[in-house]
């Protein structure tokens, strides 16, 4: 017996959402949209641009949407977003260091 | 509470107020998913049961654990639902729970922007003040002057991470062991951590837990 890792197998397409689309370490920027109803992204986020922090596994249901009982067939991932309080907020108090972690899913980022 | 012999006298607990909009609107809906069948009266009574169980003693239980046994440290750093399950506390409402480990480096606080996401099947129903919008939107507009009023002063140098709980995962701060505590057991050091220790709003000290 050896210890090598299994290998895998070639040729297998995922289906859309299985994958996560961005990766730990990109920027990615929130976008800048005004639903109307139920959202879970924050307002002051929006617009702001962040760095990957993780990818939450597994995929889940965009909570938005299990909002109005839609429960299936809207997997994606979540990820950990990590984003410097001084760009979010002009004449921040505090080190310039301090930063604010959210988890923000796919349909709402852009890779920039 | 069964303990009502005690001596000081006090005026009779009555329920003079009339319900507000969201008591009635509350009250019609659940009697609605009752007449529909959705659920029953048993099935609240349970979940009513399965919150009270659920108390910072958990959390605290959790943390002590994290301080005496470096491997579970890092299951519960890595997965902190699974963590958690480990010692039989179960995740009834399909959230993920990141664990946040406070270091003299980073110092970490919890807040639901939105709402009030808490990390309930670890500690239980939030504070009334986590719920308020006065510490919802301060948390991660000014952490510091918010993590000053509870008595923490955070040296520039360290950072302050807030973690704005608002989707799927919840978040449990795990602070830092207290210098001085080396000889104590488990137990002693769970005694030590409180609910506040564990949204990040104060250290845990030698002192606290009384």
């Amino acid at each position: 017996m050896t210890d090598k890792p299994p290998r895998r197998i070639a040729g297998i397409v995922a289906a859309t959402g299985e994958t996560p689309i961005f990766e730990v370490g990109g920027r990615v920027k929130v976008m800048t949209r005004a639903p109307v109803g139920h959202y879970r992204v924050p307002t002051y986020l929006r617009g702001k641009v962040g760095v990957v922090d993780a990818v939450i596994e597994p995929a889940a249901v965009d909570n938005e949407e299990e909002a109005y009982g839609r429960n299936a067939g809207s997997r994606r991932h979540y990820y950990r977003i990590s984003v410097p309080m001084t760009s979010i907020w002009p004449g921040y108090a505090g080190s310039p260091r301090d930063d604010l972690r959210i988890e923000v899913f796919e349909t709402w980022l852009e890779r920039i | 509470m069964s303990d009502h012999d005690h001596q000081h006298p006090h005026a009779e607990i009555v329920h003079a107020e009339r319900p507000g909009y969201y008591d009635i609107m509350e009250t019609a809906v659940r009697e609605l998913l009752i007449e529909k069948h959705l659920f029953g009266p048993e099935e609240i009574r349970r979940q009513i049961e399965v919150l009270d169980s659920r108390t910072p003693a958990l959390g605290a239980k959790v943390v002590a654990r994290a301080w005496i046994d470096p491997e579970f440290r890092s299951r519960l750093l890595a997965d902190g639902r699974a963590g958690c399950e480990e010692l039989g506390i179960t995740f009834y409402d399909d959230t993920q729970l990141i664990v946040l480990e406070n270091t003299d480096a980073v110092h970490n606080l919890i807040v639901c922007t939105l709402c009030s996401c808490y990390p309930r099947p670890v500690l239980g129903l939030p504070p009334d003040w986590y719920k308020l919008k006065a510490y919802r939107s301060r948390a991660v507009y000014e952490p510091r002057a918010v993590l000053a009023e509870f008595g923490t002063h955070i040296p520039d140098d360290v950072e302050v991470r807030v973690s704005d709980s608002t989707a799927i995962v919840r978040y449990l701060v795990l602070p830092k062991r207290p210098d001085g505590t080396e000889h104590y057991s488990e137990e002693q050091l769970a005694a030590l951590v409180t609910r506040d220790a564990m949204i990040g709003v104060i250290p845990v000290t030698i002192g606290s837990g009384q």
